[in-house]
């Protein structure tokens, strides 16, 4: 188990006022938020951001935790020492997954307090997880393996977690952002209470080829001018397979043809958009080189013509 | 549980409806959150032509989102609307970008 560093994960100096810390608290936590960030490690770091805020908020816990800290570095092998904490007293803290290292020092907090739901006596607390799915699945059903941490009381009464694997369905015509509820899937109930739910939110991973936008699907075609100009069919692909499609001809730059449809099922299946992307083929052959000039001399073309240049 | 079995659950889409008591449960606050969270516009009920809510299930996500920000980063509930609005136009445009860039 390595020591962490409170002050230097929320960035405050050891001296830091309950105010600073509160105001760095906010900003990071802000930052990170895994709702608001993009940043591919935004979880963890808020996370990282919320443990150390719990520790340095409450003078107690603050103070034990000074007192550790000056004979300690960041990531430094540690163990605490024994009767570390004499003289201080803590009340149980929110139970999320916190590191080991905090759990040593200020160990567990009542599990699930923070999560159970208000009004629902007795019920376990639902759980919520995130499924990555491809777009291709989402047009034909998929079923994937998830694993979960799953908290739960052991004969001495101690709070522990185990790992938990379930295969779920992933039916045909999800959309990213959806969820699927699964019933008695949380936690159990306490005295005869119903399980809670297990809610999976799905996600697309990002396609290389194509982008969801609700059941629409947007893919972009590279063309070739003469394509566009005079009209053409070519290959498309789509997440069902590949289809051929009508360019009409004096088609344009960035024109959207739409493939009534062929986006992702349900009851309004969505539509497939291909977005017509000129490409120029390179002047690297005389060949190519001589029919530029050509089009140069015979064309009676100005680009700039709006411009007023 | 069987080892190989597949759980079949149920997709909170358009098409399915909750009622306040459910959505409630799947993001774990009270009923007049909910109530607040409707009339600060964050969620959107089908109707009101009886005497409660009904949600289409898209709402859950939102509802979700909505909790999230209020607890971790002590919004209030304007705050909340507003970030959500931001968050998904974000969303929208950076899906966008990507394709272009």
């Amino acid at each position: 188990m390595q020591f962490k560093d409170y002050y230097k994960t929320l960035g405050v100096d050891k001296n830091a006022t309950q105010d600073e810390i509160k105001k760095a608290y906010r900003r990071l936590a802000r930052k990170y938020h895994p709702d608001v960030s993009k940043e591919t490690d935004a979880e963890e770091q808020f996370k990282a951001v919320g443990e150390a805020y719990e520790v340095l908020k409450d003078p107690e816990k603050r103070a034990a935790y000074d007192q550790l800290g000056s004979q300690w570095q960041a990531g430094q092998e540690f163990r605490p020492p024994p009767d570390w904490d004499a003289g201080f007293e803590f009340s149980g803290g929110e139970a999320s997954a916190f590191s080991d290292f905090f759990e040593s020092l200020f160990g567990r907090g009542q599990s699930g307090g923070s999560r159970s739901a208000y009004g629902f006596d007795g019920r376990g607390s639902d759980h919520h997880a995130k499924v990555l799915i491809d777009l291709e699945d989402a047009y034909a059903g998929t079923a994937r393996q998830i694993t979960l941490q799953a908290p739960y009381v052991d004969e001495s009464g101690h709070i522990r977690t185990r790992e938990r694997t379930l295969n779920v369905r992933v039916p045909k015509g999800v959309i990213s952002g959806q969820h699927i509820r699964l019933a008695g899937q949380g936690d159990p109930g306490a005295g005869g209470g119903r399980a809670g739910d297990l809610y999976l939110e799905v996600q697309f991973r990002t396609h290389k080829l194509y982008r969801a936008e609700g059941r629409d699907v947007y893919v972009d075609v590279p063309v070739a001018p003469w394509e566009l100009a005079l009209g053409s069919k070519i290959r498309v692909p789509t997440p069902e397979g590949r289809v051929v499609v009508a360019v009409p001809p004096s088609s344009r730059q960035g024109d959207k043809l739409r493939l009534a449809g062929r986006g992702i099922p349900g009851k309004k299946r969505g539509d497939l958009f291909v977005t017509l992307r000129v490409v120029l083929p390179p002047a690297d052959s005389e060949k190519a080189r001589h029919m530029y000039e050509q089009m140069k001399q015979e064309m009676d073309f100005d680009p700039r013509q709006n411009l007023g240049v | 549980m069987k080892k190989n079995e597949i759980l079949t659950g149920v997709v909170l889409d358009e098409s399915m409806e909750l009622t306040v008591d459910e959505l409630c449960q799947s993001c774990s606050v009270r009923r007049e959150t909910i109530v607040s969270m409707v009339e600060e516009g964050i969620l959107t009920p089908v109707s009101r032509t009886d005497v409660t809510y009904r949600f289409t299930g898209v709402n859950v996500k939102r509802a979700i989102r909505a909790t999230r920000l209020q607890r971790d980063l002590e919004l209030n509930l304007p705050g909340v609307a507003l970030a959500l609005d931001l968050i998904e136009e974000i969303d929208r445009l950076r899906e966008r970008l990507r394709k272009i860039g």
